[in-house]
């Protein structure tokens, strides 16, 4: 590993809980329904956080426990499978329901697996129940979509075909572009998984090799690797580097020859590194510091550090696998401290006292900083933009140099006469 | 268990958190898993506060579950304390940790602190948002008056100075609060009134301790502030006002009221025509297209029930849907539905209300941000009087609902609506003139005025499986048709439900040009 200072910080943290993957999950698998086992906090959050109103009626809903469920976990298994009824006779078009445990559906342990067993022998196979927890007690904002896809694995059917796996939800448009520069490699035959259809899941054997877009998904990159697959070891594809970096480790695993993936990938490299020259000048030697919410922001702090000239002040991330997060941290620069976990009070103090120019930061805390004078970047925007690859770049430099850019619209410097 | 997509209220800390984060030199420590720090964006993106929630969430994880949390939690609260140094501190739980008992309030109590502080229990599973912060209120009041002595107290007259009253409710998150406590306080100060202290919003706990100073109470929100009134009413003897200033009559109501509980002489002033704009504009011609207009309104208790007065007496609609999501006010708002010959609506699901618009065919919405977007799906023009708070809900201009200048901005907010579907009719009628350019959209999306028609196809749908026993459906023919398309989008879908009623009663298998005219006597009949 590189220079990297690894700490570890706890106290008040402020991050989403899982059940916020909810918000891009629907949307990738539109024949799904997330039903949150929780409370009035839940669907409050949720609707907080996705733009809910403009549904009709949305894939997503929360089995609000109330006082009487609290009593008896019998009744409420047989309330949650009433409510589950009721939804399934109104919205035929589900195919997949997912049941999502929550804080206080853990802490009151009701038995979703047993829930979704029971529903799944009475429904026949005309709609499948699966379940996993967001909650945040155990997991943080992205690793919500770690637990939906760990909860499809077993339902993923064997083949001993040789094909490449992409692992995580990515924009639909950025991955037909990904798919097709691998099918000019020569690599064809390639499934996404989560795939777009919660009903057409990719296979998996000895033969997979499996490349993560997204640096999250821990749990599911181990119960891949159990299911016989081979975890592809790369950097993540965000920024030019680390794109290239990706597709060459999985051209590597498919012995394609170096001179036909330079030969493919240099043309867009050139392009993109010429896209992302006015950003560069923009973010160059401006101070960055990442507070934890996506677990992007190794990889994001390694793009603008390495690729856009920014200089590091600290990386915060909720939760640090150095496994897979390798690749990544060994790209770093020397000396980047890289935070795991949070005691938000101390962070911002130290945010203050290092006045960055930039501070990519949840939802909650932007319009605070932003109105101490710290431009800011919202971490969730990363979750729902079209980013990764090399032909994104500059696209995700300009999430950053935008805040920059606006700061000096608005605030011209002026030369004062003494 | 309740099956939820969208709801109107959140859970009733954050009620508790509005009281908080409105109040000034306050902290809450909120025992809460991580996760529950989504709140703060209700205040820094929707407000769009610059300054953090006064909140400490303890966010504990399933690690901390297996140790000692009260330890957890007594540790945040001394950290919270030390670094934030408040005049007085909330305690409280949500609904995670409700469950696991750690008695947060007790342990601040044995902490030793010599500031106020306050424990709340605020049931989650089965209270909402409105109610946490009426009870936060109440219980910091009563909390910081408790020893409160009323002997030496004297009336305004005997004192010989002005009035003074308390403005009591207005809230961050509360629909327009921000302005509305600016007009009330300009309004009380054209009749010789002082405010002493406005509370929640920007109040210490200091200037909650001056709140006896008050002649009277002023309950501008009552989903607040009530309880608080009450309490202050039967402990200190300090009398309040119920009557909420929204629209023209209102506000002279509560004027009358005001000056009549201080024991002043009512001015003439209050009477005259002239206070507010709104009382002319519904008076001058044009606005006689305005007669009638099938109105539906929903919303929190206070602003549903001002709404049906104003719609009803100052503006001359007719109101065909009433009713709230706020289960505590629903005790006032059926005997107001009832006195239009309605029956309230009480509901916290969103897609009964959007139902319940379909059945009425309104061709006005007065809602929250949902029935705005229900309304736009049905193509039915919309305007938004209460929470929950959406961040177009405060907006950069002064903009108040209360006193003289909100029955302005309330004329101008929920007329406006109505002429663009004016305007739509005009479209509809000069489509065909050359110089008109199609697919014109204006502010109801894509559907323009179609969504009326489509309404009342579902309804036709429903009305036709009742009948389809006794008669079969009529047939529109192409001249029937042709007529109909002719009639202002906003009624079509009513004439085109009373027709088909008309032609089933009367027999009729086909609907013609003339069964359109038959229908229209036979209702006006």
């Amino acid at each position: 590993m590189s220079g990297a200072t690894l700490l570890k910080e706890s106290g008040p943290r402020e991050v989403f809980c899982g059940l916020t993957s909810i918000v891009w999950l629907h949307r990738r698998m539109p024949d799904a329904f997330f039903l949150v086992v929780g409370s009035r906090t839940c669907a409050h959050l949720i609707q907080s956080a996705a733009g809910v109103m403009i549904f009709a009626e949305p894939r997503f809903g929360t089995a609000i426990l109330e006082e009487r469920d609290l009593a008896g976990l019998a009744d409420a298994h047989d309330e949650l499978n009433r409510v589950v009824k009721n939804l399934l006779a109104r919205r035929p078009e589900i195919k997949t329901l997912f049941l999502v445990g929550s804080c206080p559906s853990e802490v009151i342990k009701i038995d979703l697996s047993r829930v979704a067993e029971n529903l799944n022998i009475e429904l026949k196979g005309q709609v499948t129940v699966l379940n996993y927890s967001g909650s945040g007690i155990e997991t943080t904002f992205t690793q919500g979509e770690d637990g939906a896809l760990k909860a499809l694995i077993p339902l993923m059917p064997k083949s001993d075909q040789k094909k490449l796996l992409l692992v995580g939800t990515l924009a639909n448009a950025v991955e037909d572009r990904l798919i097709s520069i691998f099918n000019r490699l020569g690599i064809d035959n390639i499934q996404s998984f989560p795939p777009r259809q919660s009903t057409e899941l990719p296979s998996i054997g000895s033969e997979t090799k499996v490349l993560l877009t997204q640096p999250y998904l821990t749990d599911t990159a181990r119960e891949l690797k159990n299911k016989g697959a081979e975890i592809i070891e790369a950097p993540f594809p965000l920024g030019v580097t680390g794109s290239t970096l990706w597709i060459q480790a999985a051209a590597n695993s498919f012995g394609i020859e170096k001179s036909l993936v330079d030969s493919i990938l240099n043309p867009l490299i050139a392009r993109a590194k010429k896209a992302l020259a006015p950003h560069v000048e923009k973010l160059s030697g401006k101070k960055l510091f990442l507070l934890p919410e996506s677990q992007l922001e190794i990889p994001l702090a390694r793009f603008l550090s390495n690729e856009c000239g920014m200089e590091i002040v600290e990386i915060g991330t909720p939760y640090l696998n150095r496994d897979l997060m390798k690749a990544e941290i060994d790209l770093l620069p020397p000396d980047c401290r890289i935070v795991e976990g949070q005691h938000v009070e101390k962070q911002l103090d130290r945010v203050r006292d290092s006045s960055p120019d930039l501070v990519v930061c949840g939802m909650g805390l932007a319009n605070p900083l932003e109105a101490e004078g710290i431009s800011t970047k919202w971490s969730i925007e990363m979750v729902f933009s079209p980013i990764h690859g090399i032909d994104q770049a500059s696209d995700l430099a300009e999430l950053f140099s935008r805040p920059l850019r606006r700061h000096d619209i608005l605030n011209p410097k002026t030369l004062t006469a003494n | 268990m309740e099956l939820t997509l969208w709801t109107y209220e959140g859970p009733p800390h954050i009620g508790a958190m509005r009281i908080a984060t409105s109040m000034k030199k306050l902290h809450y420590v909120l025992h809460a898993p991580q996760g529950d720090t989504y709140a703060d964006l209700l205040f820094t993106m929707i407000e769009r506060r610059g300054t953090r929630p006064p909140v400490t969430y303890t966010t504990f994880q399933a690690r901390d579950l297996g140790g000692d949390t009260a330890e957890l939690v007594k540790g945040h609260i001394k950290e919270a304390v030390d670094r934030f140094n408040p005049e007085a501190l909330l305690v409280g739980e949500s609904c995670t940790a409700e469950l696991i008992q750690d008695q947060p309030g007790s342990l601040a109590k044995g902490m030793g602190f010599d500031i106020p502080i306050v424990s709340l229990e605020l049931p989650a599973y089965s209270k909402k948002e409105n109610w946490g912060g009426s009870e936060t209120f109440y219980q910091i009041v009563r909390n910081l008056l408790k020893d409160h002595s009323e002997e030496s107290k004297q009336t305004w007259q005997e004192e010989k100075r002005r009035p003074r009253v308390n403005l009591l409710g207005p809230t961050l998150l509360g629909f327009r609060c921000r302005d509305d406590i600016l007009e009330i306080q300009k309004l009380l100060g054209q009749h010789g009134i002082d405010v002493n202290v406005v509370a929640p919003l920007g109040a210490s706990p200091a200037d909650i301790i001056r709140i006896p100073d008050a002649d009277v109470n002023v309950c501008l929100y009552p989903e607040i502030a009530e309880s608080t009134c009450i309490w202050l009413e039967r402990n200190l003897n300090i009398p309040y006002t119920t009557t909420v200033p929204l629209g023209v009559g209102a506000t002279q109501d509560f004027l009358r009221e005001l000056h009549e509980v201080l024991g002043m002489e009512i001015p003439q002033s209050v009477n005259e025509s002239n206070n507010s704009k709104l009382t002319w504009y519904s008076n001058s011609v044009d606005s006689n297209y305005l007669t009638g207009k099938r109105v539906f309104i929903f919303g929190d208790g206070t602003h549903a029930l001002a709404a049906a007065r104003i719609a009803n007496e100052e503006l001359g609609f007719k109101v065909v849907g009433l009713g709230t999501y706020s289960r505590e006010m629903a005790r006032k708002v059926r005997p107001a539905a009832k006195a239009l010959g309605l029956e309230a609506l009480i509901t916290n699901d969103y897609l009964e209300v959007e139902e319940a618009i379909k059945e009425t065919s309104p061709e006005l919405v007065l809602g929250t941000q949902m029935e705005r977007h229900s309304a736009k799906r049905l193509g039915i023009p919309c305007a938004v009087i209460s929470t929950p708070m959406h961040v177009q809900d405060v907006p950069a201009r002064y903009s108040p609902q209360m006193g003289w200048e909100g029955a302005n901005v309330i004329f101008d907010d929920w007329v406006h609506p109505l002429m663009m579907g004016l305007e739509e009719h005009l479209i509809g009628m000069f489509k065909h003139d050359f110089e008109f350019v199609d697919g014109h959209q204006s502010h109801l999306g894509h559907l323009g005025g179609k969504g009326t028609e489509n309404i009342n196809q579902g309804v036709k749908t429903t009305i036709s499986n009742d009948s389809t026993n006794t008669s079969a459906d009529p047939i529109w023919t192409h001249e029937g048709e042709r007529e109909l398309s002719k009639i202002p989008f906003f009624v079509r879908g009513k004439v085109r439900r009373n027709t088909e009623n008309y032609a089933r009663q009367a027999g009729c298998r086909e609907i013609n040009e003339e069964t359109l005219y038959d229908a229209k006597a036979h209702y006006k009949a």
